[in-house]
């Protein structure tokens, strides 16, 4: 079966194989810090009693949620060179480049995912925290800030960070828009070197030895320090 | 705004460009209704087996979910499509690449469907874990064999709390179904993707295909809600996790 395995051709790709892992790992960091922040704002918004504030949010998250994650790509793959044309006034604006297009995307599609977390987070801290806090004479700001986020981000770090997971083998997806991440890496040189059995198993062992290990350490953390529960 | 375009006879094929979009709904579909019933039932028999008490069978469908679910769809995707052939012994690579009919579309069921069997089995493992341990003590208590406990004890009432998470995971394969574009599959999106090649109209094309999967997920949605309710189990409201 594996008879005629060119292993050699692996070890050549190596370098530039780091270099896609490197954008990969560097598109996830960013996405998932974004996502997080933007998703809290969300969550936040989904729960305030204003339907102004609330509805909103509620939309945007279940417009996100029902959306492939490529279409999102291709929406603003379109869309951010327009968007930066129409900012700058300057027709033949460079734009930001096709990473930028793609970090966008990634933040926005994984807030609405961060926002569904973050707010049954919040809503598993016991409502007489909030009782508390506001009979303490906390203001709204310093009652979330100081009393319940804290509480609530403890409880979701397992599945925050299992969420990120995700985010790490979704980017493989900018493939579609010819980003050279760890897969795009992959699939340039299978295609240079005709060598897909070779490139493909290799890329799909490092990203399972990545993401089992990954997986295995949010376990471990959950279970050493009784997060998440 | 000028969603005249898709009314304009389309580049090839004779029709016009809302037939395009059409084909894709169709395919996806297609894709997505064959890899379900893939996942439901490869997914089903995974996770019964995770909870049996037989370690020779709890640990390969252990292994099979650790697999699946740790490397990305899209690397899977290729891997079925390119790699596949060229690893499996000559005859049956051979019929993979010349005989297999529709080979695009074949290898993105099972590719999903396989894929998503494995988060599947993760659902059905909860659901018959959330059942009390007394039920199935009981049932072997009253003579069931392991087999028969599962058929008439755990598994009709572990399908009924996991109603919601498999729908999601239904909704999930829909959305993943995109995926198989990469392997030249002309579905959904990769259809609006063309159109708006042919024509520049990118926003009102992107706009129809977004409606498009919104609505469907919609449909699903609404009516597994209405399923679900029928079947609800009576104490058990909202406990299966989403």
């Amino acid at each position: 079966m594996f008879s005629g395995f060119d292993f050699d051709v692996i070890q050549r790709a190596l370098p530039y194989m780091g270099q896609g892992m490197l954008f990969t790992l560097g598109l996830t960091l960013l996405a998932m810090i974004g996502g997080i922040v933007l998703g809290t704002l969300f969550a936040l918004m989904r729960l305030s009693s204003f339907t102004a504030l609330s509805a909103p949010a509620g939309g945007y998250v279940n417009l996100l949620r029902s959306t492939p994650l490529i279409l999102v790509i291709f929406w603003f793959y379109f869309l951010v060179p327009l968007a930066v044309k129409k900012l700058t006034g300057d027709p033949y604006a460079a734009g930001l480049g096709p990473f930028h297009s793609a970090l966008i995307a990634f933040t926005l599609f994984e807030a609405a995912y961060y926002c569904e977390i973050i707010r049954a987070g919040i809503q598993s801290v016991p409502r007489g925290q909030v009782f508390a806090a506001y009979a303490l004479g906390l203001t709204y700001r310093q009652s979330m800030m100081k009393v319940i986020l804290p509480q609530a981000f403890r409880n979701m770090i397992p599945i925050l960070l299992t969420q990120g997971i995700i985010l790490f083998q979704d980017t493989s997806l900018v493939y579609v828009v010819g980003l050279t991440d760890f897969m795009g890496a992959a699939s340039k040189v299978a295609q240079r070197d005709g060598r897909l059995v070779e490139m493909y198993l290799f890329a799909a062992l490092i990203y399972f030895l990545m993401c089992y290990s990954a997986s295995y350490f949010v376990k471990w953390l959950q279970a050493r320090y009784n997060v998440g529960r | 705004m000028d969603f005249s375009v898709f009314f304009q006879p389309a580049f090839s094929g004779g029709g016009i460009y809302l037939d395009w979009v059409f084909s894709g709904i169709k395919w996806t579909l297609a894709v997505s209704i064959f890899a379900w019933i893939i996942a439901f039932s490869v997914g089903s028999a995974l996770g019964m087996l995770r909870t049996t008490p037989l370690m020779i069978l709890r640990a390969p469908a252990a292994a099979y979910v650790e697999l699946f679910r740790n490397v990305p769809l899209l690397v899977q995707m290729f891997v079925w499509y390119f790699v596949l052939p060229e690893i499996l012994p000559r005859a049956a690579g051979d019929w993979l690449k010349t005989q297999m009919p529709m080979p695009e579309v074949s290898n993105a069921i099972l590719c999903l469907g396989f894929y998503t069997a494995s988060r599947v089995a993760e659902q059905v493992r909860s659901g018959i874990q959330s059942i009390p341990r007394g039920q199935t003590d009981a049932a072997l208590a009253m003579g069931l064999t392991l087999p028969q406990a599962y058929r008439h004890v755990l598994l009709p009432m572990a399908y009924r709390i996991v109603i919601p998470p498999l729908t999601s995971e239904f909704l999930t394969i829909f959305k993943n179904s995109s995926v198989a574009l990469t392997i030249g599959v002309l579905e959904l999106t990769a259809q609006a993707r063309q159109i708006s090649e042919y024509t520049y109209r990118t926003f009102e094309v992107f706009t129809v295909a977004t409606v498009v999967y919104v609505l469907i997920t919609l449909t699903v949605t609404v009516v597994m809600q209405r399923v679900e309710q029928k079947l609800r189990v009576p104490g058990y409201i909202g406990s299966a996790g989403k």
